[in-house]
């Protein structure tokens, strides 16, 4: 399949960088509402200045998630969401939008397939990274290796509790960039950003100079420039987005979270 | 039966390795917030577990405040039901860990791990219940040690153990309802690493079973291997050799491994799990993870599992909630790959009728989780020749179970 100028996350990450821009990385729950939603609300985000974007495959046990993305991603099983679905939806805005995209998923579905075929299955939809927030280094090797040849990107999470020879350790494996997770907690909304990141951005500059982007717990433009001006490469919020899709029709939602992701680039390009 | 592929002794009893691993299974598959604490864990277990004041500390209290050493008991009546003619047939013993202050073996772990969080500094302790009777286990041990104490248990189950729930909040815990999924022990679970996830940094989370990532499922174990030590010990004196056949309900099968644990390395020993086989196994309604599962990966272990063709947790039956539970612990999964132990499941009929029948013989309420065991004696005490003894792991006692009882069978006069 040829797709229009998509790039590998480390590429998109690189023109950024040219570009000196800091990235906006949404995340959505893949079949909240409705798969038909989910390829129009990749086109509206694409568009509205996201420069990559993160895919969740709802999974039965969301263990890092919160309440929102819990319940989005019940919601899409209970409608009998199923990967090849969510795959589907990638292949066909694939050509329409130049932003990467995240596969966001728990290691048992993946598991389950088999890694080398899931891991080929999603490359040949169009996806470009993945992330897999119950796959510490310890367990990861097994999936690092084959994406690697396979072309796949597989980001690895820092936490705060992690401390330093960790946090060295998982950003020399991390591929694409390094997902800093800027609360001791699962995914969802909060009303501050704790001032520990920007302790744990200039801790891991130190270490590192893969892209570094932040997320769990961002919500509001105001945070996103937070974290942008403490040194952030990438800036990724997730239950906010999800939560403007939940709450109204879909055609709401979808204006919702267009006004939204440009509101959040414009505060990080200023 | 085949036999195992292992050298006796030293490969079953040195596992897990450096990185939680039962051969394939187990591991540590968590966010990654929770690795620093895992590491700690394991730390402090490695510091703790022979220190003598802890040892001491611990073994008085499992002796004046669980009431330890728990009695192997020669159960006489059931013994003579499955007699033969000849007044041949298996001889069978309960370890009496129904005895146990709480009702439980549970107390064994949550006692020690509780010892363990007041010496890692940690005063808020949390825990995920199914039966109640680890919930219970733990207010328990928190109220002894003036711990605050947070439960997460499933809406169903709270309802299916009113009385647990009760107890809990008596002794001062706080009871957290999840309604998330089926509201049962799985979903409890989540919630409690979700919990756990969060306050890292002040909390203790007391892992229920021998399943969850390195190193609970080997803490648990050795916490609860004074189960199967005292019952070597007993049996030496009783009849002066080891028992021929151990067998125990599993779930997460916390209560198993505590039995078996001090035998794997003694190959003449049979190892029998029985799982819940819910409504039936063909209904798909059951808990059979061992018999019916496959390999994944669930609340940071891989281990076999309930699951669906997209790799989706599917949830469990059964009409015990201790073991209503889609997940298992991995040595078990170990266990019965490599042929060491033999699992097999029974019914919720087939539980239920053997809960009546051991109250009706030995005048002992077992918990329906418990019942479990006790069934399978009807299908294994046919096939056995000579006189073989067994011990059976009375796991915990009934009462909690009495409501669910009288309606499953249509007497709420009961």
């Amino acid at each position: 399949m040829k797709t229009k100028d998509v790039t590998s996350v480390s590429d998109c990450f690189k023109s950024l960088k040219e570009r000196r821009e800091c990235a906006l990385i949404p995340f959505i729950t893949a079949g909240d509402p409705d798969l038909e939603t989910t390829a129009k609300a990749l086109r509206v985000l694409a568009n509205n200045g996201a420069d990559l974007i993160e895919l969740g495959v709802p999974y039965s046990d969301p263990l890092a998630d919160g309440p929102t993305i819990q319940a989005a991603a019940t919601r899409a099983l209970q409608r009998g969401v199923r990967l090849e679905d969510v795959l589907q939806v990638v292949t066909e805005v694939r050509e329409e939008i130049s932003s990467s995209i995240i596969l966001f998923s728990y290691y048992n579905p993946i598991y389950h397939r088999g890694i080398e075929s899931f891991l080929k299955q999603i490359k040949a939809a169009g996806v470009q990274g993945l992330v897999i927030p119950d796959l510490p280094l310890e367990e990861a090797e097994i999936v690092l290796k084959p994406a690697t040849e396979i072309g796949i990107e597989v980001t690895l999470l820092v936490a705060p509790t992690s401390p330093i020879e960790r946090i060295k350790a998982i950003a020399t494996k991390s591929q694409g960039f390094i997902y800093l997770v800027s609360v001791t907690g699962v995914t969802g909304m909060r009303s501050q950003v704790a001032t520990r990141v920007e302790e744990l951005i200039s801790s891991l500059r130190t270490t590192t100079d893969k892209p570094i982007g932040v997320g769990f717990g961002i919500s509001s433009p105001e945070q996103a420039k937070q974290v942008k001006d403490w040194g952030a490469d990438a800036v990724i919020v997730g239950s906010a987005f999800v939560k403007r899709l939940a709450d109204v029709t879909p055609e709401e939602g979808l204006k919702a979270i267009g006004e939204f992701c440009h509101s959040l680039k414009q505060a990080i390009l200023q | 039966m085949t036999t195992a592929p292992f050298s006796p002794n030293q490969s079953f009893t040195q596992l897990p390795d450096a990185l939680g691993r039962f051969g394939f299974y187990g591991g540590k598959y968590v966010p990654e917030t929770l690795m620093p604490a895992l590491k700690e864990l394991e730390t402090a277990y490695a510091a703790y577990k022979d220190d003598p004041d802890f040892q001491q500390e611990l073994q008085l209290l499992l002796k004046d405040y669980v009431g330890r050493p728990s009695p192997l008991y020669f159960a006489e009546r059931l013994t003579q039901r499955y007699a033969r003619p000849d007044g041949s047939g298996a001889q069978i013993y309960l370890k009496r860990e129904d005895l146990n202050h709480t009702g439980a073996h549970k107390i064994n772990n949550a006692l020690a791990q509780a010892l363990l969080a007041i010496r890692m500094g940690k005063k808020r302790i949390i825990a995920e219940t199914g039966a109640g009777q680890h919930g219970v286990a733990t207010a328990t041990v928190c109220a002894r040690f003036g711990l605050e104490c947070i439960i997460y248990m499933g809406v169903q189950d709270m309802e299916r153990q009113k009385l647990n729930v009760f107890r809990m909040r008596l002794l001062g815990a706080k009871v957290e309802p999840v309604t998330a999924g089926t509201g049962t022990l799985k979903d409890a679970t989540s919630e409690a690493i979700r919990d756990w996830v969060t306050n890292v940094e002040t909390t203790h989370y007391i892992l229920g079973s021998v399943a969850g990532p390195h190193p609970y499922p080997m803490i648990v174990r050795d916490f609860h291997g004074v189960i199967g030590a005292e019952t070597r010990r007993q049996c030496q004196e009783k009849w002066g050799a080891l028992p021929d056949i151990l067998i125990a309900c599993v779930g997460g099968g916390s209560n198993a491994m505590g039995l078996f644990y001090e035998f794997v390395g003694e190959s003449s020993v049979r190892l029998i799990g029985v799982e819940a086989a819910g409504e039936s196994i063909e209904s798909g309604k059951h808990a059979a993870t061992l018999t019916h599962g496959r390999p994944g990966v669930l609340h940071g272990a891989m281990s076999y599992l309930l699951q669906d063709t997209e790799g989706q947790v599917v949830e469990a039956h059964s009409i015990s909630a201790g073991l209503d539970y889609p997940g298992v612990g991995p040595e078990h999964s170990y266990l019965k790959d490599s042929g060491r132990a033999e699992y097999y499941s029974v019914t919720d009929k087939e539980a239920v009728d053997a809960l009546c029948r051991v109250s009706q013989l030995e005048g002992i309420i077992p918990a329906l989780e418990t019942a479990h065991a006790f069934a399978y004696l009807e299908t294994l005490c046919p096939q056995l020749e000579g006189s073989p003894h067994i011990v059976i792991n009375c796991s915990g006692r009934g009462d909690k179970d009495v409501h669910t009882v009288a309606k499953y069978l249509g007497n709420n006069e009961l």
